[in-house]
């Protein structure tokens, strides 16, 4: 699939000050949430992001959105960098990106109907009004597989997975070009997950939408992506097509993640062989020197303590920040 | 007498001003000396509710154990008085819950909280205590325990503080550990070694585990018998081998056909279960899965099915007969 670039990030660097005192606000420390990140997504490709809790994902996928705007370095969103538009251009650029959330029971305003929750980017991007709207936000709620006479009903009333659905049709109704999930299906049921992951794929299909999917579940990753990217401690150390992660994975960090998946199958668990890492990723605040995994790698040699590893690339389309590969 | 506990037809339902909720509605397992046991499902299916059940720590009202027996080595725990149960709560049952921070107290520190355990139940003082603590800690890999033991909740991190709990869990030698969902809030890399953990102290103590999860994967690696349960029923139950290569009720398939696999190549679709978890306050007539079920017949419309055994201790709740193991649709 070699699709024209969408999106490409350049060095995107976010860090967010820590700091102490009510009125003279000092600065005692800084987090590195996002730390010299490259990357670039394909038209209608899906790009899995995956990473612990803590390893910067969600701010970088809210960089991209300029949700959160970035310290420095380039996002560009059909070749124009987002990084240097005033609000005012920003706006009508939103249209083109959205976002679907974690947890379908913050994302919603409690006291807006599933109607209102839907045409409300309507409201704010198009000139759609009146009987238009409503018919548009019934054809969205049936796009998702929600019965369209559900449109006066609040979010309490809906289960977790239909609550999910309407932050998807709130996300479609502009007609998006690129949307981010941030944990789409981790708040939800097992048996509800397959749902919303056979929707997401059917919209793609549907509206020729580009994805960045976080998640931390690797076995979805591998289901809905094309390409994956893996996310340590604020920088990408891997990232490849996504056959080629899952059996040729490089980094022994994207290796220890992919042992620790467990497989629902005893008889296969019983003789796996499991990497268990050493100790816990270490807090974003103190970001040990050289190669940031250095005192959790069971391969780590003198080296690692020291450089810090570059993004490069070992095969087609296969990049790992590793001194060993 | 091989069995540890066995619940006999437990029952726990919830007044509220919506109406009853049957949050477990007539459930029967056994746990043997020594297993672990796996309690599986989505949210709400009534697993935790039937965990808290067994210490009776049911928030009463609106809850209420209407029913059912818990035999723990022979004793009715519900019949005992409420100075009995508190005896045996963190002594001989201990429980792990799935949110450390929310389950530890933040103004103590860890060191006091743990000691307050072993103080009460074993009869420790100040200073026996506190160097059992350090040993304990030491046990569930916290590095430098004698530096940690007088740190607050908030000074450790999410894997940290739920070895912690394990760590005061076990404290007192329990025969019965109840696990409920102690890895969900934690990092996948992370679940591997607190898992493994809770495996290697209660394998050499001869504890029994109640392992209570919805990862289908978690269960797999570290469970000897396990139920399934849906809208406060068991619908399947038997030993996990059994269950994972042959599953026998269409929810337990569903579910395992639901999931992507690492270990399997990719599939262009998953095969989801169509429809939503049931209201417990409004459970229909007959199965409660039935409405989602692709092998419904009229009589699943009308008759509750019963636990009934298929293979040798392999049960399942349904009237379907032999439904090919295959994918379900």
């Amino acid at each position: 699939m070699e699709n024209e670039i969408l999106l490409k990030v350049n060095h995107l660097r976010k860090i967010f000050p820590i700091t102490k005192g009510i009125i003279r606000q000092k600065k005692v420390a800084e987090i590195k949430a996002v730390e010299d990140v490259s990357f670039f997504i394909r038209r209608g490709e899906t790009l899995g992001l995956v990473g612990e809790s803590g390893c910067g994902k969600t701010t970088l996928g809210r960089c991209l959105l300029q949700l959160i705007r970035p310290d420095s370095g380039e996002v560009f969103f059909e070749s124009i960098n987002l990084c240097e538009l005033d609000p005012e251009a920003l706006r009508s650029f939103r249209q083109k990106m959205q976002m679907i959330f974690q947890d379908p029971f913050d994302s919603l305003d409690p006291r807006m109907t599933a109607e209102e929750i839907v045409a409300e980017p309507l409201r704010v991007h198009t000139k759609m009004k009146g009987k238009e709207r409503k018919q548009k936000v019934r054809d969205l709620l049936e796009t998702v597989g929600l019965d369209p006479s559900m449109a006066d009903r609040y979010p309490h009333e809906f289960s977790g997975g239909q609550r999910q659905r309407l932050g998807i049709a709130r996300a479609l109704s502009i007609r998006p070009k690129f949307i981010v999930c941030d944990e789409p299906i981790s708040a939800l049921d097992v048996s509800i997950q397959a749902q919303i992951i056979n929707l997401l794929e059917d919209l793609q299909k549907e509206f020729d939408l580009t994805y960045l999917f976080i998640a931390h579940d690797l076995s979805v990753v591998r289901h809905l992506s094309h390409r994956v990217a893996v996310m340590y401690l604020g920088k990408i150390i891997e990232i490849a097509s996504r056959d080629d992660l899952y059996q040729n994975a490089k980094h022994p960090y994207t290796i220890a993640l992919l042992s620790a998946v467990p497989i629902p199958d005893p008889l296969i668990e019983a003789t796996r062989k499991r990497i268990i890492l050493k100790g816990e990723p270490p807090s974003p605040i103190e970001i040990p020197p050289g190669c940031n995994f250095h005192p959790r790698c069971p391969m780590a040699i003198d080296l690692c303590q020291r450089e810090i590893p570059t993004l490069k690339e070992i095969g087609k389309d296969h990049w790992v920040a590793c001194h060993l590969s | 007498m091989k069995d540890l506990l066995q619940v006999k037809g437990l029952r726990t339902y919830f007044f509220t001003d919506s109406g009853v909720v049957k949050a477990v509605d007539g459930i029967s397992y056994t746990v043997k000396r020594g297993e672990t046991f796996g309690l599986v499902g989505e949210s709400g299916c009534g697993k935790s509710v039937s965990a808290l059940s067994i210490l009776r720590l049911i928030p009463s009202p609106p809850g209420k154990i209407v029913s059912g027996e818990i035999l723990f080595e022979g004793k009715d725990l519900l019949k005992i008085s409420e100075e009995e149960i508190r005896d045996i709560r963190g002594n001989q049952i201990a429980m792990v819950f799935q949110e450390p921070m929310t389950s530890l107290n933040p103004v103590l520190t860890i060191g006091v909280q743990i000691g307050e355990v072993l103080e009460l139940h074993r009869g420790y003082d100040r200073k026996e205590a506190r160097s059992e603590v350090i040993k304990l800690l030491r046990m569930v890999g916290i590095p430098d325990p004698e530096r940690r033991i007088d740190d607050y909740p908030h000074q450790f991190s999410g894997g940290m503080r739920q070895r912690v709990m394990i760590a005061m869990a076990l404290s007192c030698n329990p025969k019965l550990l109840i696990a409920d969902e102690p890895t969900t809030a934690v990092d996948v890399t992370i679940q591997a070694q607190l898992l493994e953990i809770i495996k290697e102290l209660t394998s050499t103590s001869e504890t029994s585990v109640i392992l209570i999860t919805h990862n289908l994967g978690v269960v797999a690696r570290h469970v000897n018998r396990m139920a399934v349960m849906y809208a406060g029923r068991i619908v399947e139950m038997g030993p996990s081998i059994k269950i994972y290569a042959h599953p026998k009720h269409p929810y337990t398939m569903g579910l395992l056909a639901s999931v992507p696999r690492l270990d399997q190549p990719r599939r262009e679709r998953l095969l989801p279960i169509e429809g939503q978890p049931p209201d417990l306050s409004q459970l229909p007539d007959g199965c409660s899965f039935s409405p989602r079920c692709s092998y419904r017949m009229e009589r699943c419309l009308k008759d509750p099915p019963e636990l009934r055994e298929v293979e040798e201790e392999h049960f399942i709740a349904c009237w379907a007969e032999g439904i090919k193991v295959e994918k379900p649709r």
